[in-house]
């Protein structure tokens, strides 16, 4: 098991956030996280690389309660993808690709020698390597997201976390992302907003309503059309995709009342 | 009544298919046309950091040979390599005396504090990640300058037979324990809580320095105060230059070990969190170091402002925010701004001296305009 997760629960301040939540991933899996805003997703994930400290429970990573291991160590077994970047700090692609040494480098070594070779197949894998001089606030939404996955790949974690990687990305863009992510075949934790690209690129999701995780399973399992309707409050319908024949969430609008049929009754 | 002409709907589909397969291409085109910003052979630092370092020891002898008497630069540089070798000096007693033991320490000096307050700007603005973080954000310099004003004021009696410097390396001490304390939740140092609580003690303690100036009857002690805050070198002699300099030396060689957790801590503290980096006993190092070094520079220069705010932005406006090229060029830019700055004040008003504060501020600030404004335009 590359992360398992065991009766979790996070409070900030005096708030529950999660609850006695339960969470793998095994080697080579990708596993989504999906559920509404505010459901905890986000928090759940930052206690992997410890930014909050669960009030219960506990993260293991590899098999070793991270608690046992240092930051560094945790950031050897476990890469983030964060939607975050510094505008005031306008980093290039290839300083943003270097950090990824970071839990691997000693104070006095450089990222000229050993470390270089991990950062030049990152850049080369994301297709940044002609982009690496470039400053990150010069490149367009979806490259500064492959610079981040860069970032994760030269830090050689088995693991990555992805927090919405698709924020802000156009369908193109993000298809792209996701293809890519799927194409490294690590074993990939992913917090989604997009049902459907939730269901096309993930082997397994987990569904956290109010802080606890109600379903967990293969995508065309867990999200069945009642399970969406109680958790996002969405009247759904399954279809097959009519090229790949993979899971479709059609979703209805939200008042039952008949929509009317665009251009009508515009030309009164 | 509609101009637009009836399409079926497979024929939209398809304009909308060729318009988004044209868009596509022209983006994947705009990407490759777009001009690769390569990194400026001039920004590497095997050539910036001899070629600052010359630069820096070139402004050391300007500033040394210029003044109220004038000292040729080649008997400067004799008077210097003589002492240095410890041999017998054949320059007259008059220039070996202006050129040692008056202007090469307080040069020396001016060189350390500008190398240190850009240090400790440039920590500071990735530390709490606000561009606007310098040296006095913390509140230091100003419980430095209530401790200094009242050790002038009332007498080293009030503040326990300390020095002025020593007065105000207590007071600096007690405004950092101050801010950490204020700002932390949870045991753990909030960035903009930090700012917020260095800001209102600034406010504080000013306000406080401003009372035991109206209060003294001194009129003379008033003047010293006032010249004290906008900082001053000119009490510098060897014997105060030993402490700054190691000061600068041994923190500037501590954060230059940091500068990739400086990096991480900039990208924010989630990435750094996930980079390895712990955030939180990380920023209360780099704290705790930035602040005990700004107490020195400021028991030894009084309150030189600007320095450490401008000198990071100028550096990270040429050569980027990799704290790894960002802190040693910013430090030797430091050094060689405040000995140009300290020559001015010395030769502007003559045989007067202007306290550096006014000159710093008053030649930075267009200086950072005009810079902004370019950088902004490009």
């Amino acid at each position: 098991m590359r992360l398992s997760l065991t009766s979790v629960s996070v409070r900030l301040g005096t708030a529950p956030i999660v609850a006695d939540c339960d969470l793998t991933v095994g080697d080579g899996e990708r596993v989504g996280l999906v559920g509404p805003n505010g459901s905890g997703k986000t928090s759940l994930m930052r206690t992997i690389y410890r930014a909050l400290d669960p009030v219960a429970g506990s993260v293991a990573l590899a098999g070793d309660d991270i608690r046992t291991l240092s930051q560094r160590q945790i950031a050897r077994r476990a890469a983030l993808v964060a939607q975050d970047n510094a505008p005031d700090f306008d980093f290039t692609v290839e300083e943003v690709v270097a950090m990824g040494r970071g839990p691997w480098i000693g104070a006095f070594e450089t990222t000229t020698g050993r470390n270089n070779a991990p950062i030049a197949s990152a850049l080369e894998r994301v297709g940044l390597a002609g982009h690496r001089t470039r400053r990150l606030s010069t490149l367009s939404g979806g490259e500064r997201q492959r610079a981040l996955v860069a970032r994760a790949l030269a830090q050689e974690s088995p693991l990555l976390l992805l927090d919405e990687p698709t924020n802000h990305l156009d369908v193109h863009t993000a298809l792209e992302l996701l293809e890519l992510v799927r194409d490294l075949g690590r074993a990939t934790l992913c917090v989604l907003h997009d049902l459907n690209l939730a269901a096309t690129y993930c082997d397994r999701l987990y569904v956290l309503h109010r802080g606890r995780i109600v379903a967990n399973g293969p995508p065309e399992e867990v999200l069945d059309p009642e399970l969406v309707q109680a958790v996002f409050g969405v009247t759904c319908t399954h279809l097959a995709h009519p090229i790949t024949g993979g899971l479709l969430l059609a979703f209805s609008p939200l008042h039952a009342a008949p929509v009317p049929a665009l251009g009508k009754g515009s030309n009164q | 009544m509609s101009a637009v002409p009836k399409q079926t709907p497979t024929a939209v589909a398809a304009d909308v298919a060729a318009d988004v397969a044209a868009d596509v291409a022209e983006r994947s085109r705009d990407a490759r046309q777009r001009p690769l910003n390569h990194r400026n052979r001039l920004t590497s630092l095997p050539i910036v950091l001899p070629t600052l370092f010359v630069v820096l020891v070139v402004a050391v002898c300007v500033a040394v040979a210029v003044g109220s008497v004038g000292v040729r630069l080649d008997i400067v540089a004799m008077v210097i390599r003589d002492h240095l070798i410890n041999a017998e000096t054949s320059a007259s007693a008059m220039d070996d005396q202006i050129v040692w033991n008056l202007r090469l320490p307080r040069v020396l000096l001016a060189a350390a504090v500008g190398a240190g307050l850009a240090a400790v700007g440039v920590t500071l603005q990735a530390t709490v990640r606000n561009p606007l973080a310098d040296p006095y954000v913390l509140g230091v310099s100003a419980g430095a300058g209530l401790t200094a004003s009242i050790a002038i004021t009332l007498g080293s009696v009030a503040v326990a037979g300390l020095s002025t410097s020593a007065a105000a390396f207590v007071g600096a001490l007690a405004a950092t324990i101050a801010v950490l304390g204020l700002s932390r939740r949870a045991g753990r140092v909030v960035p903009s809580r930090l700012v917020l609580a260095g800001v209102t003690l600034s406010y504080l303690f000013t306000g406080a320095t401003s009372f035991v100036i109206f209060r003294t009857a001194n009129a003379d002690a008033a003047h010293s105060v006032l010249f004290w805050l906008l900082g001053s070198l000119s009490e510098s002699s060897w014997s105060n230059l030993a402490l700054p300099t190691v000061a600068v030396l041994v923190a500037g060689g501590y954060l230059m070990l940091q500068t990739r957790t400086l990096n991480a801590l900039a990208a924010g503290d989630d990435a750094a969190l996930s980079l390895g980096v712990s955030v939180h006993r990380a920023r209360i190092q780099l704290l705790v170091v930035a602040s005990l070094l700004t107490g020195v520079l400021v028991a030894v220069s009084g309150g030189i402002g600007f320095v450490g705010l401008i000198v990071p932005h100028l550096v990270r406006l040429a050569i980027g925010p990799d704290h790894r090229r960002l802190l040693p060029i910013a430090m030797l830019v430091g050094a060689i701004y405040l000995v140009a700055v300290d020559l001015l004040c010395r030769i502007l008003v003559r045989p007067e001296e202007l306290p550096i504060g006014i000159v710093t501020a008053l030649l930075g600030a267009p200086v950072f305009l005009w810079l902004l404004r370019r950088s902004e335009a490009s």
